[in-house]
């Protein structure tokens, strides 16, 4: 499978040399070789990379991406093994080479970065220790001089202090901190590749922003090659001048991002841009373009293209499997419509004619939240230290209306998840007050919460751990209904349990099936039948979908629409995601450090944020169109989330606002009404 | 060791009994050891020849025989028979030790992990306290005081024996109440019995199924270890450790302490493979290979 | 870090404090009558004689009275006076607990000679005949009883093969060397005589291994699964793409973090060492403090029972200590904020 020949870059990108081949990828697969069976992970990916040139490699779970990275680097361990195909790196075959010669590539000609900067750093070493032996390991370096550029390499990565830095511990930094110290790290000996796997998508899209920057800023200025892997077609807009999108172990879909992303060549690339909401555009129908179904099982992919079973305009041809053919100079595909020819239409209306969202009934709230506090007593550190207190939530107020979707939004931290509790009343305030329905629940007995639990209810973030395992899911969902007494007995429940199944869009059968036998998106749906057995006014959704994959996340959006359309629903929506908020959510809340920032019209926030924060978290939101990017505004946010035991003095944001004046650290802002019912906590709301 | 590349070799799956045999064959052989032990101790009255007690001081000290298969000790009395007997108290006094200190040890541990606060701390300087003393000290402490005798040694090994079980359900407690069914459980209005007993412990029984089994073991090497020492069992009462340390200075006549002491050994071996077995079984990073 | 050092040892002395008391309650709320049991069948008959004896030893007086007079002596040093043998507890203590110290540790660093790297490497070649071997001899370790594995050694390599001496801490013709630390080896090295150090070294092979035995299987599988573990973590991986050599990634990354777990129980293996030692020294002969448990608890002697419960209680009080603070050392997440 040739690989495309290269036309000149567009002029907006630096120009990589391409007299420089870097690293040829033929046909390479990496099979795991389990007792069960063969997992064909990676089966056939080949591509090419320049020096100083800037891959992603882009697809959900399950698409080979992320062992395709480690397959380079031959980081896998039995039973995973390469079983075919070339790796040619500088002219020798990394998937042959001995193990010495191999160890001596890691770290210095290529290197790594992986997802998760938690794990990533041995807790009980100090920093300087990982960083220097990164550089000793391959003689480059004496110690003495690996350690001073150790103190260089985190400084240039922009860690704060960077003496004091290199001799503490991991645990001492927070997420996006330890992904700089990765970053430095990985740089230290100017490797002339980096792969980074999923390097932001534990982080917070600030940081992600800062990282990503980082990122660019050291493609352009050391000019070391990277590859990109990520879920998320806006970072990898973001950051890289190719994409290639795999799936089902296969790559699909190869190009520029310009193109690539304004005009899909493959069905499946065309399913991830329309089924992921966009931040920049008002919707004009709350429901997504999904494609049904999963994908297929990696121990036996079906024959023919391997995407026919979802894709919405599969042929007869398409029993044959496609090969990867050029499009143009610059592109390539693995479809046989595109390559006859054929258009993917826009988005179609794939179901029927939504009403307009059902304007927002009787005018009192349904649920009534007024300066409300949760402060967290922290374990003493010994007898004679002070106690500590975590400020989770510390003074917020909203209403929600019956009928409306209310987005609660801010990053890790800022008290969103422990506010739904309080609503629920999983968690009792500390002060102010709850109202649902004109019944003040801020102190309730249990006892007494017991009949309004019937009317508010929770979906929660995890799929795995928020369903019982133990338990069959026909048990898990008649639970609620036995428990309240909503049927009369258990003959009456299993009924009901059906038509829960049926209204969640699954086969009754999976009664009797246990919560591991499902995949994630329908173990959420699981989740809000369970919340909707008992037939709940209010749904408190804390980040229902954090943790699918794209186009399951927008199966389930179009399913919580649905919903409250039909049963006449209220979300109190929890995420940190902005574009699904502006999508699904008619007000959005903006948190920061458990008070409120911003509150308004979804539509009049993102169209004109007054507040300084939330004008740095739309701008901070990768979008999937490179030229849309370029013509932001970058407003940038400066250094690391404070501490929520010691918040700061007067505004809480002031520490990393760019617009702080000595006033906003005098005097805590107060939440003012800004224009046409938008609040505001903010001493120049609008500025920015 | 990292993937090579290699030809296209053990494409097809081994053979799932040989998979499972390498996996599990030990734990398979620990439970017939002890599925023997137990079908001899149960039918020992019927099967066993001799009078475990018999005394007959002529044939004292004979090396093993086709009379005598393992022998007979310094009153003559028939060395296998008493292994046999002898089955009988150690499996009941483990089971007992175990079964009833684990359960009063699982729910305490796990009440106290639930409901937090003092009662949790209550319960950690409680079992800080019982964990300064090791067994064999304690047990020997009460026994004294209580004399001796087969139910008093038990009530001293109980006494010792539950901390570790509450220990170890409060960690499994803590770990399973922050995970979020049990919040759902909460947000649907289930009360803290309930959740506690029928959503929790489910879901935290591997982990105590494994020490069950393994304390089994070790609960007959205690108790096997104070009838050594003269605290355990009355004589003349067949007992594996009262028999070893009859024959303790027949170094002679080995087989008297011998095979009493290796009938201890592969007793608690098939407890501990077992143990093992299940515990592997359980390991969720054991399943992907 | 001080205050964490601080804050640990009031927990200690609490604790240690209250397992006095509560041993206290236990010995005299239980039906044993020291004095019946000293005194003998014909003295015991007579009531003046016993309300004498029990006078001497204060056992008439109000329980709270005693233990009062307990922990007063207790912080003066005096540890009371035994029963059974009419000497002072400290006394017999110091008489005994030599022979046991340097049993014990012998016997611990023995089993961490061989459990540490036989558990290290099973983990580092997993599945392979070295793993299944220590996997093996780990096993019969923890599951063979002390006193007849005692038997067992003692029948064969002195009965049988007449390989190793017989019994006790020295030949009973050998003369002991004045009394320094009460350790033999030691003692004997200090003046320079080989010959009996020899022999004392000599007669610690046999029961050392034989208390080394169970220690040794419990280090092995806790170490391997601990090795296990680590690495299987992320570190060790993003060590691994570094390009360190494998041996660094071993000893490097996961092994200071698979020797936590490793520490907190070799700590508490070393404590049972010391304290519960009885089966080994009773077949050896060995006279250490775990026969005089066992006849003082025999013996039904109050004062012995509760100085050496005391001092049991202090040992692991203690041992734990030092684990926790060898814990602050090893894992920094431990004190730093």
């Amino acid at each position: 499978m040739p690989a495309p020949a290269e036309a000149p870059a567009p002029e907006s990108r630096p120009e990589p040399q391409r007299n420089d081949l870097l690293l040829r990828v033929r046909d390479l697969r990496t099979w795991f070789l389990t007792d069960s069976g063969a997992v064909r992970a990676v089966d056939g990916v080949s591509f090419d990379l320049h020096a100083g040139e800037t891959l992603g490699i882009v697809g959900e779970s399950g698409s080979g991406k992320s062992v395709c990275a480690k397959s380079i680097m031959r980081l896998l361990d039995e039973p995973a093994r390469i079983v075919g195909g070339s790796i040619e790196f500088r002219g020798r075959d990394l998937a042959t080479l001995d193990d010495e010669a191999l160890r001596r590539v890691r770290g210095r000609e290529i290197a790594m970065i992986f997802q998760d900067p938690m794990t990533s750093l041995n807790p009980v070493l100090r920093i300087a220790r990982q960083l220097v032996e990164a550089m000793t390991a391959h003689g480059r370096f004496t110690p003495a001089a690996a350690r001073i550029r150790a103190v260089d390499l985190l400084r240039r990565m922009g860690v704060a202090r960077a003496e004091a830095a290199v001799d503490s511990y991991p645990h001492q930094f927070s997420g996006g901190m330890r992904q700089r110290v990765m970053l430095a790290m990985g740089f230290s000996n100017e490797p002339a590749l980096l792969i980074a796997d999923e390097p932001t998508t534990a982080l917070d899209v600030t940081i992600q922003a800062q990282i990503l920057e980082l990122l660019r800023e050291l493609n352009r200025d050391l000019g070391t090659a990277v590859i990109l892997i990520s879920h998320d077609l806006g970072v990898i807009a973001n950051v890289c001048q190719r994409i290639l999108v795999m799936y089902a172990g296969e790559v699909v879909e190869e190009g520029p991002p310009e193109e690539l992303l304004s005009n899909p060549r493959h069905p499946y690339t065309w399913a991830l841009l329309h089924a992921a909401p966009r931040i920049d555009t008002e919707a004009t129908d709350r429901r997504l373009t999904t494609i049904d179904g999963q994908p297929p099982d990696p121990r036996a992919w079906p024959d023919g293209c391997r995407f026919r079973a979802r894709c919405p305009f599969a042929v007869d041809k398409c029993a044959e499997h496609p090969a990867l053919l050029p499009i143009d100079a610059t592109r390539a595909a693995r479809c046989w419509v595109t390559q006859a020819g054929g258009a993917l239409h826009p988005p179609g209306r794939t179901h029927a004619q939504a009403a307009a969202p059902a304007a927002v009934q009787s005018t009192a709230p349904l649920l009534e939240v007024t300066g409300v506090t949760k402060h967290f007593a922290l374990p003493k550190e010994g007898y004679f230290a002070p106690s500590r207190v975590l400020r989770a939530v510390d003074g917020v107020s909203l209403s929600v209306t019956r009928g409306e979707t209310v987005g609660l939004v801010g990053e890790s931290g800022c008290g969103k998840s422990t506010l739904a509790r309080l609503v629920t009343r999983l968690h009792e305030p500390t002060g102010g007050r709850i109202v649902f329905d004109g019944t003040d629940i801020t102190h309730a007995s249990p006892a007494e919460i017991r009949p309004l639990r019937r009317r508010m209810q929770m979906i929660f973030q995890d799929p795995y751990s928020s369903l019982n395992p133990r338990m069959s899911v026909g048990e898990i969902l008649a639970g609620p209904l036995l428990l309240h007494r909503i049927v009369p007995g258990e003959a009456a429940a299993r009924a009901r349990v059906g038509e829960l199944l049926d209204l969640v869009g699954l086969p009754p059968a999976a009664a009797g099936r246990f919560p591991h036998e499902f995949s994630g998106g329908q173990r959420q749906r699981i989740s809000i039948a369970r919340a909707l057995a008992v037939g709940p006014d209010l749904v408190v959704a804390d980040e229902p979908i954090s943790a699918l994959d794209v186009n399951i996340q927008a199966q389930i959006i179009n399913l919580m629409v649905d919903l409250q359309e039909r049963l006449g629903l209220t979300y109190l929506f929890i995420a940190h995601d902005l574009a699904v908020v502006r999508h699904v959510c008619d007000r959005i809340v903006v948190l920061y450090l458990g008070k409120v920032m911003e509150s308004g019209r979804a539509s009049d926030l993102f169209t004109r944020p007054l507040h300084p924060y939330t004008r740095t978290l739309i701008a901070a939101a990768p979008v999937p169109d490179p030229r849309v990017e370029r013509a932001r505004r970058h407003v940038p946010m400066k250094g690391e989330p404070p501490s929520a035991v010691n918040p700061p003095s007067g505004c809480r944001f002031r520490t990393r606002c760019p617009i702080a004046q000595p006033r906003c650290s005098a005097e805590e802002p107060a939440l003012q009404p800004g224009a046409d019912g938008q609040l505001v906590a903010c001493h120049f709301p609008g500025v920015l | 060791m990292s993937a090579a590349a290699e030809p296209l070799v053990a494409a097809r799956p081994r053979p799932a009994a040989l998979r499972w045999l390498r996996r599990y064959g030990l734990a398979t052989l620990g439970g017939a050891i002890i599925l023997a032990w137990i079908v001899m101790a149960v039918l020992a009255p019927w099967v066993m020849t001799y009078d475990p007690n018999f005394v007959d001081v002529a044939n004292r000290l004979q090396p093993p025989s086709a009379a005598h298969w393992l022998g007979t000790d310094a009153l003559g009395r028939d060395v296998m028979t008493r292994i046999v007997y002898g089955a009988r108290i150690s499996l009941s006094v483990g089971l007992v030790v175990v079964l009833v200190g684990g359960l009063f040890g699982t729910l305490l541990g796990a009440i106290a992990a639930y409901a937090r606060g003092w009662a949790e701390e209550a319960l950690m300087r409680v079992t800080d306290l019982v964990f300064c003393f090791p067994p064999i000290i304690l047990a020997m402490a009460i026994a004294a005081a209580l004399g001796i005798g087969t139910v008093n040694t038990v009530i001293a090994m109980l006494v010792v024996w539950w901390p570790k079980f509450a220990r170890l359900a409060r960690s499994l407690v803590i770990t399973q109440r922050s995970l979020e069914y049990v919040e759902a459980a909460q947000s649907i209005g289930f009360g803290p019995v309930h959740i506690l007993l029928r959503q929790i412990i489910p879901n935290a029984v591997g982990p105590l199924i494994v020490l069950v089994t393994l304390d089994l073991g070790q609960a007959i090497l205690v108790f096997a270890g104070l009838s050594f020492l003269g605290l355990g069992v009355v004589p003349p009462t067949a007992e594996w450790g009262a028999m070893v340390a009859e024959g303790r200075e027949l170094v002679q006549q080995w087989w008297v302490a011998t095979f009493p002491g290796l009938a201890i050994l592969t007793v608690v071996m098939g407890f501990n493979f077992v143990g093992d077995g299940i515990r592997d079984w359980l390991d969720p990073h054991a399943r992907t290979r | 870090m001080t205050r964490y050092v601080v804050s640990r040892l009031i927990t200690a002395f609490a604790l240690v404090l209250f397992a006095t008391l509560v041993v206290f309650l236990i010995a005299n709320t239980v039906p044993g009558d020291p004095a019946l049991a000293a005194l003998g069948d014909e003295q015991a008959s007579d009531p003046a004689a016993v309300a004498a004896f029990r006078a001497i030893y204060g056992l008439d007086l109000p329980l709270w009275e005693q233990y009062w007079r307990f922990l007063q002596r207790l912080l003066q040093g005096d540890l009371g006076v035994s029963i059974a043998t009419r000497r002072p507890v400290l006394d017999d203590i110091v008489d005994y607990a030599p022979a046991t110290l340097e049993l014990a540790t012998i016997a611990f660093f023995l089993s961490l000679a061989v459990g540490l790297p036989l558990g290290i490497l099973a983990a580092v070649r997993r599945d392979s005949w070295v793993d299944h071997a220590a996997r093996f001899v780990a096993l019969v370790g923890v599951s063979a009883p002390t006193f007849w594995l005692a038997f067992v050694v003692l029948a064969i390599f002195y009965g049988h093969l007449d390989w190793a001496p017989g019994t006790g801490r020295l030949d009973p013709i050998a003369f002991p060397p004045d009394r320094i630390t009460g350790l033999l080896l030691i003692d004997t090295a200090l003046v320079g005589d080989w010959e009996t150090f020899h022999d004392a070294a000599a007669h610690l092979v046999l029961p050392s291994i034989v208390l080394a035995a169970s220690t040794l299987g419990l280090i092995t599988r806790t170490t391997r699964a601990a090795m296990l573990e680590a690495l299987s973590q992320d570190y060790v991986r993003v060590a691994r793409a570094k390009g360190l050599l494998a041996r660094v990634v071993v000893t490097g990354h996961a092994l200071p973090n698979a020797m936590l777990p490793v520490v907190t129980l070799g700590g508490l293996a070393y404590a049972n060492l010391l304290t519960g030692a009885v089966m080994t020294e009773t077949v050896f002969a060995w006279p250490g403090l775990g026969r005089y448990t066992f006849r003082s608890a025999v013996a039904v002697d109050f004062p012995a029972i509760m100085a050496i419960t005391a001092i049991v209680a202090a040992i692991f009080v203690l041992v734990n200590l030092l684990v926790d603070l060898s814990y602050a050392l090893l894992d920094p997440r431990v004190v730093r904020k």
